[in-house]
């Protein structure tokens, strides 16, 4: 039976090993046919920015092509696109006015703490995962 | 009793608070809980077998259920046959199962 997964992310993109791991488990979740609400708060706003680009390495002479870097847009992207409408995303809005980061892929929506809470009550499970 | 999970993300060779989670976690095994601890990214680095925490993992293996994150092990060449007797892999999925687990309080350090 499908449940639902809460889990809120801190972590800027390109940070720290704990995005990956956020994004894996919220993969998994979905795989297994669960619904998967994450809130982004303060530098975890700007996992969804659209402007996100890859880009060459001039050290190495390598180009776009050769370097393939995953933006952090591109894996909220593929999730959403897999999730067939079982992921909700919330940026909080105050930390995006903060930094500027409001132009987002299609998928995230502005939010703030009360939307988390109303999300802890009514998930099944909710995962904290905090900067250290 | 409830039931726990401890997932670790750091190695007891960059924090010292990470033996005091291992201790934490035997501690509520101690007291009757269920507690998993769930070794992901570099808290991995701690069961291989040839480790110095190996020994810590390996007791706390025997009142807890220890699981270590293939993905992580994966990305760190340690190989699922040089754990450390009492920990075994576990893939995200396991860990959504955890997570989702009723009543199963998550505790990310």
């Amino acid at each position: 039976m499908p449940k639902t997964l809460t889990v809120l992310l801190m972590d800027p993109p390109y940070e720290d090993e704990r995005t990956t791991t956020a994004f894996r488990i919220t993969d998994a979740a979905l795989g297994k046919g669960h619904n998967v609400r994450v809130f982004a708060y303060e530098g975890a706003v700007s996992l969804t920015m659209a402007d996100q680009a890859p880009h060459p390495n001039p050290v190495k002479g390598t180009s776009v092509d050769d370097e393939r870097h995953p933006t952090t847009k591109d894996w909220a992207s593929a999730l959403f696109g897999s999730a067939d409408g079982r992921l909700e995303w919330i940026n909080c809005g105050l930390c995006v006015d903060e930094r500027g980061a409001g132009n987002w892929i299609e998928g995230p929506r502005r939010g703030g703490p009360a939307d988390f809470t109303a999300w802890v009550k009514s998930s099944d499970a909710t995962l904290v995962i905090p900067t250290h | 009793m409830g039931k726990y999970l401890v997932i670790e993300t750091r190695s007891p060779f960059g924090s010292d608070e990470v033996l005091g989670d291992y201790e934490t976690a035997g501690g509520l095994a101690s007291r009757g809980h269920e507690v998993t601890l769930f070794l992901t990214q570099n808290g991995v680095l701690a069961a291989r077998g040839t480790s110095t925490a190996a020994r810590r993992l390996a007791a706390l293996g025997e009142g807890t259920t220890v699981l270590a994150d293939e993905f992580a092990l994966r990305a760190r060449g340690i190989g699922t046959d040089e754990l450390v007797l009492g920990v075994a892999s576990a893939d995200a999925g396991r860990l959504v199962d955890l997570l989702l687990d009723d009543g199963r309080k998550a505790i990310w350090r």
